[in-house]
Order: structure tokens, then C-alpha cells, then sequence
């Protein structure tokens, strides 16, 4: 229920333009940050399984020991997704070999059209240290809840498009949660919350 | 309409022949039109995104009603907005242009979707789009088509 609340809300902010988008960041990080309740499940405890873009199962505990960076999206997004999966290239390719330390992923709100081999076609126009995940809907489902980002399938006439959490989620290698990057943040600050990451794995 | 449909087909043809004019500005009475580009899109299904900047420098606001393009078969105005962290797409009906002030259609912000593809927009190509603005009427402007990982027009003479 809640996230048709927000959709609806997110939905009727289109008179408000520019201050509701300025607003959005604020509140996501808020919300995200400080409400403990709102706070992603540690990677260790997270139980959902899916299937990468080469077709390999892969459950959350394998993660642990490397910084991880998640993003929910889907690649019939024509806006907010290619921006973000363009945005992460590049931090990649700021951070160097470094980045070869972290797990990267994008997962699919959208499994009905992205199959690991969709998924894999999408990714290889950026940084190939980006895996891409999908699976059953009631597993993404589940990876949502514990991270807890939401997602919502939008009908348009002869089609449709989803509504999904924007930022970026970032674990310490320890699969604490190690805080957001918001939709639209500096690239240096975003660079600065990675290495910061890394830092943490390394010592 | 049959004009428009004609110096659509003009500008195609002239542009398949001199294909570097994206980064031109195009004037339209007060308004200039700048930096118009779109992704390149892995087939036809997926929509597409298109990209511009529009500077008025007149005394009187204006606003952008509409886009049209052989490219594609529903092209739409739409703007991301992200609330409590949420991205979503709605519909906007019209993107004011006010008096002496430029509005950049740009990731993350307004946008126009392409919708229905009619052809693969291959990078370094570029397709022409009609822009229909309220009080200045219709221009159609080059767009380019920049890689999927792209983020602006890549002018480079621009960019700050």
C-alpha cells in the first residue's frame, strides 16, 4: 500500500516541477539515513536469490567481503536509468583498478522484459564491471523489500513503465549499509562516499 | 500538415548529405535551439529519450507544447521527478519557456520520450524533430544521436 501512496504522491508533485524534485533528494536521503526503520537489511542477512546477466545464480551472502554498489532499475527506462548506469561508468572509471574491489549491480524492476540475456545486450554499452540481475518476480520482490527500495508497474496505453528508487546503495565489505548516492549528486561527493567504501575494505 | 511533412522529408534529405549540423543553434523568432540529441537505442522497442536546450531571449514567454519526428510514433513530453527517492515519469503537457531564460530538456529533468521507434537510432546519425512551440509556431531542428552512455550533445564548443 505504501508504495502506491507514493506513487500517487509522486504522480499529483508534477505541479510542483523543479521544487519537487529538489525536495526529493532531500527526503530520500533523510528518510533513507537517519529512520532506522527505512534502513536496507545488512547484506547478511538479506535472503533473495536471482540470476545475473550470464545466466549464474547468486544469493546476497556471496557478497560479503567486497564493497557493494546496488542499483534498482530496468532497461526499458529511457531517462533516470542510462543516466545513472552512465554516472556509475564513470565513477568506475575515476576509481580505476580500485573499483575492481566492488561488486557492482543493477537489478531489474522490470523481470518480465529483462531476461539475463537482455540484460547483457543493455550492459555492455557501459562499464563491464556492472552486473546486471533479475529473476522471478517474487524474488525481486523480496530484493526490493530488503533493501528496502520500492518499485511499481505503471500502465500507458499499449504498454508500460515502472516507477522505481532512484539512488544508489552502497555496503561496506562487511555488508553493513554504508549510506546513499541520491539521484543527481555531485560526482565528487559520490566519488568521495565510494572511496570511503574502500577505504573501510582495505584496512 | 503536408507542408510539414514536407520540409521534415527536405531537412532528412539535405541532412543525410551534410550530417554534422546537431551542435548548430537553430533560431526560431526569439527563441534559439541548441544541443538537440537522443540515445541510441538497442532496437526498436525500447522508448528513447531526446535532449535539448532552448534559450529565449525575447520579452515574451513562451512554451513548448509539443514534439513531433518521423523516428518515432508517440513522441511525448515527460519529466523525471523523484520524490522521497521514487523516480517517476509523468506526463507534461506543456514545458514553459519563460521570457529571457533558457530551459535545458535534460537527463534526470524534462525530456522528450520517443516512443514507438520507426528505425534504430544508431549513434553519430542524426534524425530531424519538429519542435511546436505556442507563440513562436513549429521549428525542426537536427538531433544528434550520441552513444548509449551519453549524457549531453557532446558540443564541445558548449560546454562551460
Amino acid at each position: 500500500m505504501r508504495r502506491r501512496t507514493l506513487l500517487v504522491a509522486g504522480a499529483s508533485g508534477v505541479g510542483a516541477l523543479a521544487f519537487t524534485l529538489g525536495l526529493g533528494w532531500w527526503q530520500s536521503r533523510d528518510s533513507l539515513q537517519t529512520g532506522s526503520a527505512l534502513m536496507p537489511l545488512r547484506i547478511g542477512k538479506m535472503s533473495f536469490t536471482l540470476t545475473n546477466h550470464h545466466g549464474v545464480t547468486v544469493s546476497p551472502s556471496e557478497w560479503i567481503g567486497r564493497p557493494t554498489i546496488v542499483f534498482f532499475g530496468f532497461t526499458w527506462c529511457p531517462d533516470v536509468c542510462p543516466t545513472t548506469l552512465s554516472d556509475i561508468s564513470l565513477w568506475l572509471q575515476d576509481l580505476g583498478p580500485d573499483a575492481d574491489r566492488m561488486n557492482i549491480f543493477l537489478v531489474s524492476v522490470d523481470p518480465e522484459r529483462d531476461t539475463p540475456q537482455v540484460l547483457a545486450d543493455y550492459l555492455s554499452n557501459f562499464d563491464p564491471r556492472i552486473t546486471g540481475l533479475t529473476g522471478s518476480p517474487a524474488e525481486i520482490k523480496r530484493a526490493a523489500d530488503e533493501f528496502r527500495a520500492t518499485f511499481e508497474k505503471v500502465p500507458r496505453e499499449d504498454d508500460y513503465t515502472m516507477d522505481h528508487t532512484a539512488g544508489v546503495f552502497l555496503f561496506r565489505a562487511n555488508g553493513r549499509f554504508g549510506g546513499i548516492i541520491d539521484y543527481h549528486e555531485d560526482r565528487r561527493v559520490a566519488l568521495l562516499k565510494i572511496q570511503r567504501l574502500l577505504m573501510k575494505a582495505a584496512s | 500538415m503536408n507542408t510539414m511533412k514536407y520540409l521534415l522529408t527536405a531537412l532528412l534529405l539535405s541532412l543525410s548529405a551534410t550530417p554534422v549540423l546537431a551542435c548548430e543553434t537553430v533560431q526560431l523568432s526569439s527563441l534559439e535551439i541548441s544541443e538537440a540529441w537522443s540515445r541510441a537505442s538497442i532496437g526498436m522497442a525500447r522508448p528513447s529519450a531526446f535532449y535539448v536546450t532552448i534559450r529565449n531571449t525575447g520579452v515574451k514567454d513562451d512554451a513548448l507544447a509539443g514534439i513531433a519526428t518521423p523516428v518515432s510514433g508517440k513522441p511525448m513530453l515527460h519529466e523525471t521527478v523523484v520524490k522521497d527517492g521514487v523516480a517517476s515519469m509523468p506526463h507534461a503537457t506543456a514545458i514553459p519557456v519563460p521570457a529571457d531564460s533558457t530551459v535545458q530538456l535534460e537527463p534526470g529533468g524534462y525530456h522528450g520520450m520517443l516512443m514507438g521507434l520507426t528505425q534504430v537510432l544508431k549513434e553519430g546519425e542524426t534524425f530531424p524533430l519538429t519542435l511546436t512551440f505556442r507563440e513562436a509556431g513549429d521549428v525542426t531542428v537536427p538531433v544528434a544521436i550520441r552513444g548509449m552512455g551519453a549524457k549531453d550533445a557532446g558540443c564541445v564548443d558548449k560546454k562551460d
